[in-house]
């Protein structure tokens, strides 16, 4: 991945008055990786980002829910800078070398897959790396492979690869295991907690997903009316049952802060996955 | 030489069945539960649609005209001076080649229509480019290419016989002006129809331009750019066909035109059944290029 010249202020757009700053060091003395100071995103006439603040910090964990429409998508947006066109303005602080995962694997189908991976450099050592990746996401020996010649779940982890591969220190994932079946999806969360742990980036993971995010995250956020309305840090030993109480605990208050009315959990069972655009 | 000589159909009509259109997003195959599971011997084929292909089926209607053409020749039916005998157009064949008039004839034929294409092929791949990547290409070369292409190159015959004379270069720049035009409109909708969320992604992961549109571009309009080369080989011997026979002193054209003044219909039928077999030949190549280089389409659905 090509690193910035470092400390950029790059004003993205006329109509566009927020200021990003991508910076390589990040901030000295907050720890913080993102910062987002009164970030305003509207449509039309519509706001859907109101002022909204949001700080993650180094190597931390963050799921974001949110109804949808809510705006998840937008904040993610903005913070990876694929906005440019959207009117409003705030102060966002990402650093240079972040790396996005889309909700559809997005390979290149015209290139093979080690290619994909590797797609943002070149040279023998992005190669290595790259193959290195792809045994890391289970993909060894599939490097010659064309994309539509895997499987959704092999493709999105080809789409893992490809934004670990250049240890960033901000990952953002919007909706990423959303395609996915189920028990791909609890593969996947296992996947990622693990390759989230051997590279430390800090992650943004939206999701609607209450399940997900418990399960996953640090710290949970649900963003509302263009505002984060909850931030709630996770603490759950450490291999995350989802029969734990305080798993359930954290699920139902996180699901009622999203209006959703809930029977009691299934005994026993893991309980259904929820949506929360409902 | 083949002895298949087919004295209607030389050519491919100008529409080369197309590829289906680029489809740059993998679609997910879906496998049912098949109900020919019932019963696993059984051959599966598919309920609707035209049934299994024939073995050689390519071939039946071919074989079958130079059936009627042999036994109409036979029965006397078809006169000579109408239209030859196709052992007669063998052995004229087999003299024109003796007599080394076939392969001169052949090699200035295809000389022409080769540099025509190539230079066609080099403009129109340029001008798509420019006027892909950047507004301002757009604006300035769009318009003019669209204006050329609703006049027929043919149509402009009589100015460019004008400016540059009756010479080799008015034949070249002829069969230029008609090959450039769907190499442009093919890939420079290529160009305009990759999908904006791979733009997207090459933005978040930073590629410099050269690297986008090395890696992103250019193998994203290949399948566009391949399908308009197709259209332009079958521009390039049609161009060929009129300007050879117009005014020209050399070229399978001028052989044919030539026998034409000598009602010899047996070199007419030799000029047309080589026309038949080069825009076949040169449209295989292409689709052998097109097979090749989009291999990564192949893979689900075939
Ligand atoms: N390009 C756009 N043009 C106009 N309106 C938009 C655009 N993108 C998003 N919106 C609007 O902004 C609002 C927030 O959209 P966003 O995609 O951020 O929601 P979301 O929280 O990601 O929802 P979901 O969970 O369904 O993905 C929606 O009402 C949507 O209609
Ligand atoms: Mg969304």
């Amino acid at each position: 991945m090509a690193p910035h010249p470092g400390g950029l202020t790059v004003h993205t757009d006329v109509h566009v008055d927020t200021e990003v700053h991508v910076d390589i060091e990040g901030h000295a003395g907050t720890g913080s990786v993102v910062r987002v100071r009164g970030l305003t995103r509207r449509f039309g006439g519509r706001t859907v980002l109101d002022g909204l603040d949001l700080e993650i910090g180094e190597n931390e964990f963050v799921a974001l829910l949110g109804r949808s429409g809510s705006g998840k998508s937008t904040l993610l947006r903005a913070l990876a800078g694929l906005d440019p066109d959207v009117a409003g303005d705030g102060e966002v602080d990402v650093p240079a070398n972040s790396s996005v995962i889309f909700q559809d694997a997005r390979l290149l189908p015209w290139q093979r897959v080690l290619a994909n991976v590797v797609l943002g450099a070149s040279g023998a050592a992005a190669v290595r790396r790259g193959q290195e990746r792809l045994a890391e996401v289970g993909l060894a020996g599939r490097e010659r492979a064309w994309p539509n010649q895997l499987s959704g779940g092999e493709q999105q982890r080809v789409a893992l690869a490809r934004a670990l591969v250049g240890e960033p220190r901000l990952l953002l994932a919007d909706e990423p295991f959303g395609a996915l079946d189920a028990l791909t999806r609890i593969r996947m969360h296992g996947l990622l907690r693990e390759l989230c742990e051997r590279h430390r980036p800090a992650v943004l993971l939206v999701t609607h997903d209450v399940d997900e995010a418990v399960a996953l995250a640090d710290r949970v956020l649900v963003l509302e009316e263009g505002r984060i309305t909850v931030d709630t840090p996770i603490e759950l030993p450490a291999p995350r049952q989802h029969r734990h109480p305080r798993f359930l605990e954290h699920r139902e208050r996180l699901l009622a802060a999203l209006g959703v009315t809930q029977e009691p959990a299934s005994p026993g069972g893991r309980p259904a996955t929820e949506e929360t655009s409902r | 030489m083949t002895t298949q000589a087919d004295p209607v159909t030389t050519r491919p009509s100008p529409s080369p069945s197309p590829s289906p259109p680029p489809t740059p997003s993998p679609a997910p195959e879906r496998k049912s539960a098949s109900p020919a599971a019932r019963r696993p011997d059984a051959r599966r084929r598919r309920r609707l649609g035209p049934g299994r292909p024939i073995p050689f089926g390519a071939a039946v209607g071919p074989l079958l005209l130079l059936a009627v053409w042999s036994l109409g020749s036979l029965t006397g039916l078809l006169d000579e001076r109408t239209l030859s005998a196709p052992w007669t157009v063998l052995a004229t064949t087999g003299d024109l080649i003796a007599s080394g008039r076939l392969q001169e004839s052949l090699l200035i034929s295809t000389q022409r229509a080769g540099l025509g294409l190539a230079f066609g092929v080099l403009i129109g791949t340029v001008l798509a480019l420019v006027a892909g990547l950047s507004r301002w290409g757009e604006a300035v070369i769009d318009g003019p290419v669209q204006i050329k292409r609703a006049i027929p190159a043919l149509a402009l015959l009589p100015l460019l016989i004008l400016w540059l004379g009756i010479d080799e270069r008015m034949k070249v720049v002829t069969i230029v002006l008609g090959v450039f035009v769907p190499v442009y409109i093919h890939t420079h909708n290529g160009l305009r129809s990759i999908d904006q969320r791979y733009v997207e992604l090459a933005e978040s992961l930073r590629l410099r331009p050269t690297q986008f549109v090395r890696r992103v571009v250019l193998p994203g309009a290949l399948p566009g750019f391949l399908l308009g080369l197709r259209f332009a080989v079958v521009s390039a011997w049609l161009a060929l066909v009129v300007v050879e026979q117009i005014n020209s002193t050399s070229g399978i054209g001028y052989m044919m035109e030539l026998a034409r003044q000598y009602g010899q219909t047996d070199i007419i039928i030799v000029g047309l059944v080589l026309y038949g077999i080069l825009g076949l030949l040169s449209d295989g190549a292409v689709r052998l290029v097109q097979r090749r280089a989009l291999s990564w389409r192949r893979t689900l659905a075939d």
